[in-house]
């Protein structure tokens, strides 16, 4: 039995679903994202974990206990809210007390509490600070702080990291998985940035329309998606229109123009129309001789760690990223050759 | 997080809201309603308000000659006061929200604060500047205009009117004013327009709400007010509010007084729905709910 | 900021002096030497504030002013705020007619609410007493408290009320620990300016007034109908004078603009 489960939980306002029949366990310690763009459903899965709204079916039990028809204020959960939160008219201190406060702990206990908190998240000099008078990164921490200063049993984060600026984010990622990892609890975020869900978290779980997608670790994920969708929505990715061929040699896809490149295609019947991805990364540069692919470069974009080429070929325009070593990079206009590794390129349905 | 639908009771908000429900029912409903009653009943000179139903005090108030002057010269000097408002308080405004930082708030705190000074000292220091020594006809002196009679006439109580009604139409046009985009006017202007052809097409629209608005709250206040005539007109300057007062604490004939309470109310009444009509129908449709 | 050009400049002069001659000139004229209303050039005098004070028609009548005006503050305040919470808060059947009917008296003239209330005190016997003019009072100044404190929770971030629950507080608690200190300037502008409107209250106080509960504005409109000295004009400085304390006390706690030109 996991620490936490959902089974079948669903929300609905009238017809609409917001959340349909989301079944998810998560285990004791875990790092979980829920990832999607805005609609997917991915807060309202958190805001019903957290008793912020009711739900229409389902069960929600922690640690075995069910805690469905449990008033937010009875679960004990560690929320970290999109906008913070923080007590405006309260210090850092009493922020971070409040919760304390609420358990009935005595006043020396929660002291020591809260000044070993404030350390963990590196605020231990700001404690008598009003939030006016932080800034963004600070009060998130303060907010981090006081969600787990009550050592709760799951920690809830309603994207954390999107009020923050680019450079501030990144650091502020590593920080949340190292004060998670030190202190263990089982934590549920919500993004809708794909790279901050696949660096930090153990699982992920992709979220379309109110419905989990796809649940797995993220290289897993990254590397085999199970729909077009997910496939372009985590990391870029190029989409090429193919038809299965099975043989004894092993299973190929046909791709436009005769071109044919080696996949798994299990799962698929032979002559199914499926969509062959092939991520930019995997694609290389070659000479002729080695080449499996002729193009022509016509833009590329320098993203500072890498080269993005756009590259018309017979099968379309695609995307090739190769990293920035130093040597001079292709120009626009020039011709070339495109290769990949066997067994690189993914299979999905063809969306309808 | 959006907020949580609450779990309380359904009753809570009524609960919540019955001490100060109870107490409008008791001091404004209850009391107009006996008013109504009252308007309807018999009054005599002598014995004073009888039991019984009558139309008379309507038919006098409706049908009277005397009525009809103190409405019409209510109605006008209303009129009045609520054009020059227009005129004087939509500029000023204008004015106020183009001026720099630390003079916009001292100047409109300038504007709004007489709000905060009793009507009674407003028209007592109108009655100092435009009494026969007054400071006004001290400086009519100085320019070789003879002594020119303004208390105790219709002037004087537009004038205190206008004083104290300005407020009340700067506020709603200035905050019409602060919904407007500056980007807007410097786009207009950018394509070409003059300041006034952009004064016109793209400020005023977008103010007339404020205006009508505005408009509303200063001619139904001033078509009520008391204290400016009361002070200003003299005896013979009677207007609604003057006769009311007259009818009540002074002739005693409290149903025609209380019939004419009335009439002046559902005036009030009417021009406010009607604005909000008009309001409804048309400005909502154009500009978007505001 | 565009440069505002001469004409306008010269327009908006004319306008601030034309709202500030009549308070000036009651100011000056409080403190004339002389018998007769004039403007004292030179020499000063404190007489007609000595006059003020030995009134006793005049303090008495203060007296009642403050006590109503206090009374009647602290109970629409008290009353504005739960009517409040229930009209910003929640979705019932029947709040824009709550909401309306407790706005009224900013739409119904006070003259019609002084004869009106003036014929319930005549039924009920309650000419000579303070507590029902307060009451009569506490219904003039509700709107400016119920829209302050509507105001206030209009403004309130309601997910530090969430994260309180969240942390286990109860809806009590967090009302009272958080909601409630958040809405605190709100409650206390709306005190003031409550205090303020029932302070200068006079048309409908004309009428349900009797000579024991007359308020100051009142006595104040009974004296200049019969005879005008300089008296007049030093409670009336006084009255200005007290209003500017109010003002500023209002603009340190609130802001003034905020307060008279409501959040809209």
């Amino acid at each position: 039995m996991s620490f936490l489960n959902l089974e079948g939980v669903s929300k609905y306002y009238g017809d609409f679903g917001a959340l349909i029949d989301m079944t998810l366990s998560v285990e004791r310690g875990e790092f979980i994202s829920l990832l999607g763009p805005s609609g997917c459903g991915k807060t309202t899965t958190l805001q019903a974990i957290a008793g912020l709204i009711p739900v229409t079916r389902g069960r929600i039990t922690l640690d075995g206990r069910d805690i469905t028809n449990l008033p937010v204020n009875q679960r004990g959960l560690g929320i970290v809210f999109q906008s913070y939160a923080l007590f405006p008219h309260m210090t850092v201190a009493e922020n971070v007390s409040f919760g304390l406060e609420m358990r009935k702990m005595p006043k020396h206990e929660r002291d020591a509490r809260i000044a070993q908190m404030l350390e963990l998240v590196h605020l231990d000099a700001l404690a008598l600070r009003y939030p006016r008078e932080l800034s963004g990164g600070q009060r998130q921490r303060v907010a981090i702080a006081r969600a787990l200063v009550i050592s709760p049993p799951i920690l809830l984060l309603d994207e954390p990291l999107s009020n923050l600026d680019a450079k501030l984010r990144e650091e502020m990622q590593f920080e949340l998985r190292r004060i998670q990892r030190k202190v263990g609890t089982t934590t549920i975020m919500v993004t809708h940035d794909q790279a901050e869900a696949l660096s930090i978290s153990d699982r992920v779980v992709v979220m379309e329309a109110g419905r989990a997608t796809q649940v797995d670790a993220p290289y897993r994920l990254y590397e085999h998606p199970k729909s077009e969708f997910i496939s372009g929505f985590v990391g870029k990715t190029n989409l090429l229109p193919g038809t299965v061929l099975r043989s004894a040699a092993g299973d190929e896809a046909v791709l436009g123009h005769g071109q044919r490149v080696r996949v798994d295609a299990s799962g698929f019947a032979d002559g199914a129309h499926v969509t062959v991805c092939l991520r930019p990364e995997k694609l290389f540069f070659t000479d002729e001789a080695r080449g499996t692919l002729a193009g022509r470069v016509e833009e590329r974009f320098f993203l500072g760690s890498q080269w993005l080429y756009r590259v018309s070929t017979p099968l379309g325009e695609l995307e090739v990223s190769a990293a920035n070593d130093g040597s001079a990079p292709i120009a626009e206009q020039a011709a070339v050759h495109l290769a990949w590794a066997d067994d690189v390129a993914r299979l999905v349905a063809k969306a309808p | 997080m959006s907020a949580a639908t609450n779990t309380s009771s359904r009753w809570t908000p009524y609960a919540l809201s019955l001490p100060a429900l109870a107490l409008f029912a008791l001091m404004v409903l209850l009391p107009l309603a006996l008013t109504a009653l009252l308007s309807f009943q018999q009054y005599d000179a002598e014995k004073g308000v009888q039991p019984g139903f009558t139309l008379a005090s309507y038919a006098l108030v409706l049908g009277d000659s005397y009525y009809y002057e103190i409405f019409f010269r209510t109605g006008w000097i209303a009129a009045l006061v609520t054009l020059i408002c227009v005129l004087v308080g939509a500029p000023e405004a204008y004015i106020l929200s183009r001026m720099g930082k630390p003079w916009r708030s001292i100047f409109l705190l300038v504007i709004l604060a007489p709000l905060l000074v009793s009507v009674v000292v407003r028209a007592f220091g109108w009655s100092l500047l435009l009494g026969p020594n007054g400071v006004v006809n001290h400086v009519f002196g100085a320019f070789g205009i003879g002594v020119v009679k303004m208390l105790y006439t219709p002037t004087a109580v537009v004038v205190a009117l206008v004083h104290v009604m300005l407020p009340f139409m700067v506020i709603p046009v200035w905050t019409s004013l602060q919904k407007l985009d500056p980007m807007v006017e410097s786009a207009a202007l950018s394509l070409n327009a003059s300041q006034w052809t952009v004064m016109r097409r793209i400020v005023l629209p977008q103010i007339t709400p404020g205006l009508l608005s505005g408009g509303l709250i200063v001619f139904g206040l001033s078509a009520s007010a008391l204290v400016i005539p009361g002070l200003l007109g003299g005896r013979r300057l009677k207007m609604v509010a003057t006769v009311i007062y007259d009818e009540y604490l002074q002739e005693l004939n409290w149903p025609l007084g209380a019939a004419i309470a009335l009439a002046l109310l559902v005036i009030n009444l009417v021009v406010m729905l009607t604005y909000n009509a008009v309001l409804e129908g048309g400005y909502a449709k154009r500009m978007g709910r505001s | 900021m565009r440069r505002t050009g001469p004409i306008a400049m010269a327009f908006h002069a004319c306008v601030t002096v034309f709202m500030l001659a009549p308070l000036v000139i009651v100011c000056l004229v409080a403190f004339t030497p002389e018998n007769t209303l004039s403007i004292p050039w030179g020499t000063y005098s404190l007489r007609w504030f000595r006059a003020v004070f030995e009134h006793s028609d005049l303090m008495h009548s203060f007296w009642n002013s403050l006590g109503v005006a206090t009374v009647a503050a602290t109970l629409s305040v008290a009353m504005a705020v739960p009517a409040g919470i229930a009209i910003a808060r929640y979705e019932f059947p029947g709040r824009q007619a709550l909401n309306g009917l407790l706005l009224s008296p900013l739409i119904v003239p006070h003259l019609v609410l002084g004869v009106a209330m003036l014929r319930l005190f005549a039924l009920v016997g309650a000419r000579g007493s303070t507590t029902w003019l307060a009451l009569a009072h506490v219904v003039i100044v509700t709107p400016y408290a119920l829209r302050l404190v509507v105001a206030a929770l209009a403004g309130l971030d309601r997910s530090a009320e969430q994260a309180a629950l969240s942390l286990g507080a109860s809806h009590l608690t967090a009302f009272r620990r958080i909601t409630l200190p958040l809405m605190l300037p709100g409650i206390t502008g709306g005190w003031m300016l409550a205090f303020i409107n029932s302070f200068d209250e006079v048309t409908m106080s004309i009428f349900i007034t009797s000579p024991q509960t007359v308020t100051l504005p009142v006595r104040m409109y009974m004296i200049a109908t019969e005879s005008i000295d300089p008296m007049m004009a030093a409670v009336s400085a006084l009255m200005v004078a007290v209003t500017a304390a109010a003002m500023i006390v209002l603009d340190r706690l609130y802001g003034l603009d905020k307060v008279l030109v409501g959040q809209h």
